[in-house]
């Protein structure tokens, strides 16, 4: 038999590929679908209702009233001595970002087995699509942070004294790329450990509102003085971020390098160990979905 | 000619039943007998072959075995087997929708397949919206769909609607649409399941028309599942036939097309397969189902069968045309009659008859085969067509519970 030219194979599908084997170019080459998807996440959420987008600005809003009268007025919780409504605020825009997108990339493969079932394209994109069309939902709240800033510093509201806005500021962009990473890694892997055992799925709703009381969003790092209680806060990768935009925005908190620096490589450590996994379910993940 | 695609050894393993703790012991072994000892998968020596219908001991099959052929560049092959023979597994292997078990596909060029019209399809997006979308799910980048655009458009013909959300198109609309998107794919290889049994008769023969210009005129190379014989004979040269997951036969179309018949002691159109019929009546055509092919498939949701009889008759009265149903064995399960709603017939010269009979709600997957008589009850048979007609219903499949699966193409009677 004669042997074919081997260089002329374009594809090759087999059982295995090699655990680091990530077909990046292809990822590349499938951007278009990647922001259709993001288009669509976004122009079908507010589809026949009449607030529209106005929504995100209610949740929020309706959250820190909340907020300030459960744990400002009744248990009386330290704000490092800001405005509740800026403190607030400033929490929830991160850790709302955060926890769409992980719940939402969670379930990459439960919810899209429709599709994926039917025709093959990188399996990442759907969740890469997903954290970016969340960013602008964070961007209205952050809008409206800075519309409640402005109103603060316009009217020198009582408590205005206190906010010290600073050059650290100018790492926003960063905390946010850090904030997108920790959510997508935990959440693809998540989404690859639930596609045949799911029990897993059912702890993720209770351990993310654990979560979020780990994490500095409605008491400032600094009122924790139990030296283990501190211990297991600057683990927590998400503790870093919160505190950093705290301080650069308000002026209060704790910056610390560090800690941002252990976020960050936790981030690109769960991300590579996320990839790895995620790609070597989607191969077979079908079969057990 | 230059080879196109390569099928090494491709296998699949399959388990059956529910996933539970059961499948985590197995998954403990399996792993420790990989990871640890360093030795083959157990599970994957004790698979069976692929038969639906008989009780197997293993928890595992291979719904796929050693697949092992070559397709030429630019030929045209159809794919035929029963409901269950690894046909559309083997077509997602080869769509990476899910990884083969063991062996190697190799092909050259860009592979697009359209398991299903429409995919990603969202209901509250427009026409136009929707085209980019499922586009560029099959792969195309925006810059293509763009320069495409009023061809597909044009192709699906759903100018109209376009600017509408895809909600508010009628079921053959959204197909239009979705197959117009599909056509405009331009792989290399393309692989097409059974999607143009859906939409009306005159957009299905614009889905063949196109399928054969992109083998014909573009040298593409297009594997093509089907249970439509005529449109396997029609687009395809080569033939290949499944069975419990294995290659039994691969040949000319024609050759495959025969031999698959042959297995059922069928001919290819219903018409050929009428035996004995009486010299004052001369049948034409007969399609049920929609198709003059012997072999169709029903699908559940359907609800209704198309019947329809076409010929020339010298002086018939008081005739009926009565259809039995049998299974597998042929035993006689259900029948349907013209008379029953509209009375004895009277055929004289040319005459065309056609009902719509009602299915029952729940069917099991399997097959029923068909008789077809026309008769002047208690006196004479002018037509006798014993199981002229094979229908494979796409039903629903009895998995777990202590019954065993219903014999095949038994109706299942819902509980009033």
């Amino acid at each position: 038999m004669d042997k074919p030219n081997n260089q002329d194979w374009t594809t090759v599908i087999q059982p295995r590929e090699g655990l680091l084997h990530v077909d990046f170019k292809e990822l590349w080459r499938y951007r278009d679908l990647c922001m259709l998807f993001v288009r669509r996440n976004i122009t079908t959420q507010f589809k026949q209702t009449i607030l529209g987008p106005l929504w995100y600005l209610i949740q929020p809003t309706m959250t820190v009233i909340m907020y300030m009268v459960v744990f400002g007025g009744i248990a009386q919780i330290s704000t490092d001595g800001l405005p509740q409504p800026l403190f607030y605020l400033s929490g929830i825009c991160l850790w709302q970002y955060f926890n769409d997108c992980l719940t939402k990339t969670s379930s990459t493969f439960t919810a899209n087995a429709g599709i994926f079932g039917k025709v093959y394209f990188p399996r990442m994109i759907v969740p890469i699509s997903t954290v970016i069309s969340n960013l602008l939902r964070f961007a209205i709240q952050l809008g409206l942070f800075l519309i409640v800033y402005a109103v603060y510093m316009i009217f020198g509201l009582q408590g205005y004294e206190h906010v010290h806005t600073n050059w650290y500021v100018m790492l926003l962009p960063l905390l946010v790329v850090m904030l997108a990473g920790l959510a997508l890694g935990f959440g693809i892997l998540f989404s690859s450990m639930t596609t045949k055992y799911r029990d897993m799925s059912l702890l993720l709703d209770y351990f993310v509102r654990l979560w979020m009381y780990a994490t500095p969003v409605i008491y400032p790092l600094s009122t924790i003085t139990n030296a283990k209680l501190r211990l297991v806060m600057s683990l927590n990768p998400l503790t870093g971020i919160v505190e950093a935009f705290k301080y650069g925005m308000l002026g209060a908190g704790e910056f610390s390098w560090w800690m941002l620096g252990y976020s960050f490589a936790f981030m690109v450590v769960l991300l590579g160990v996320g990839v790895v996994i995620f790609n070597r379910v989607q191969r077979t993940f079908m079969d057990t979905v | 000619m230059a080879t196109a695609i390569e099928f090494n050894n491709i296998s699949k393993i399959y388990r059956l039943g529910l996933v539970g703790t059961g499948t985590l012991a197995h998954d403990l072994k399996r792993w420790w007998t990989i990871n640890v000892q360093g030795k083959e998968d157990p599970y994957l020596t004790i698979g069976e072959t692929n038969d639906r219908s008989t009780k197997g001991e293993s928890e595992y099959v291979w719904a796929l075995r050693d697949i092992d052929f070559k397709v030429e560049q630019g030929d045209v092959v159809g794919i035929i087997g029963k409901n269950g023979a690894g046909k559309s597994t083997l077509l997602k292997i080869l769509s990476k929708v899910t990884a083969p078990t063991t062996g190697t596909i190799r092909a050259k060029g860009r592979i697009g397949s359209l398991l299903e019209v429409g995919t990603g399809f969202h209901p509250e997006m427009t026409g136009r919206e929707n085209i980019y979308m499922n586009g560029a799910i099959l792969g195309m980048t925006k810059a293509e769909i763009t320069k495409k655009l009023d061809e597909i458009v044009d192709f699906s013909g759903c100018e109209r609607y376009i600017d509408t959300p895809v909600k508010r198109y009628s079921s053959g609309m959204m197909v239009r649409l979705g197959f117009a998107v599909a056509a405009h794919l331009d792989p290399e290889i393309l692989v097409v399941d059974e999607v143009l049994a859906v939409g009306d008769a005159e957009f299905q023969k614009k889905a063949i028309g196109k399928m054969q210009d992109v083998s014909r005129g573009e040298g593409r190379t297009v594997l093509f599942v089907s249970h439509n014989m005529a449109a396997v004979r029609n687009l395809c040269h080569t033939g290949i036939i499944l069975q419990n997951g294995s290659v039994v036969f691969s040949g000319t179309a024609d050759k495959a097309i025969e031999n698959y018949l042959k297995s059922d002691n069928l001919k290819e159109n219903i018409t050929d397969n009428i035996k004995q019929s009486h010299p004052r009546l001369n049948i034409k055509n007969i399609k049920i189902n929609g198709t003059s092919s012997s072999i169709s498939t029903l699908n559940p949701t359907q609800g209704h069968l198309d019947i329809m009889i076409e010929g020339d008759a010298e002086k018939i009265s008081n005739a009926d045309a009565t259809l039995i149903f049998r299974n597998n064995d042929g035993a006689a399960l259900a029948r349907f009659s013209f008379s029953d709603k509209r009375g004895l017939l009277n055929l004289d010269g040319h005459f065309c008859l056609s009902a719509k009979m009602r299915l029952p709600e729940n069917m099991h997957a399997g097959r029923l085969k068909v008789d077809i008589a026309i008769h002047q009850p208690n006196v004479e048979f002018y037509l006798v067509a014993r199981e002229c007609c094979v229908l494979d219903i796409e039903g629903y499949i009895p998995t777990t519970g202590q019954l065993q699966p219903l014999s095949s193409g038994l109706l299942s009677l819902a509980e009033e």
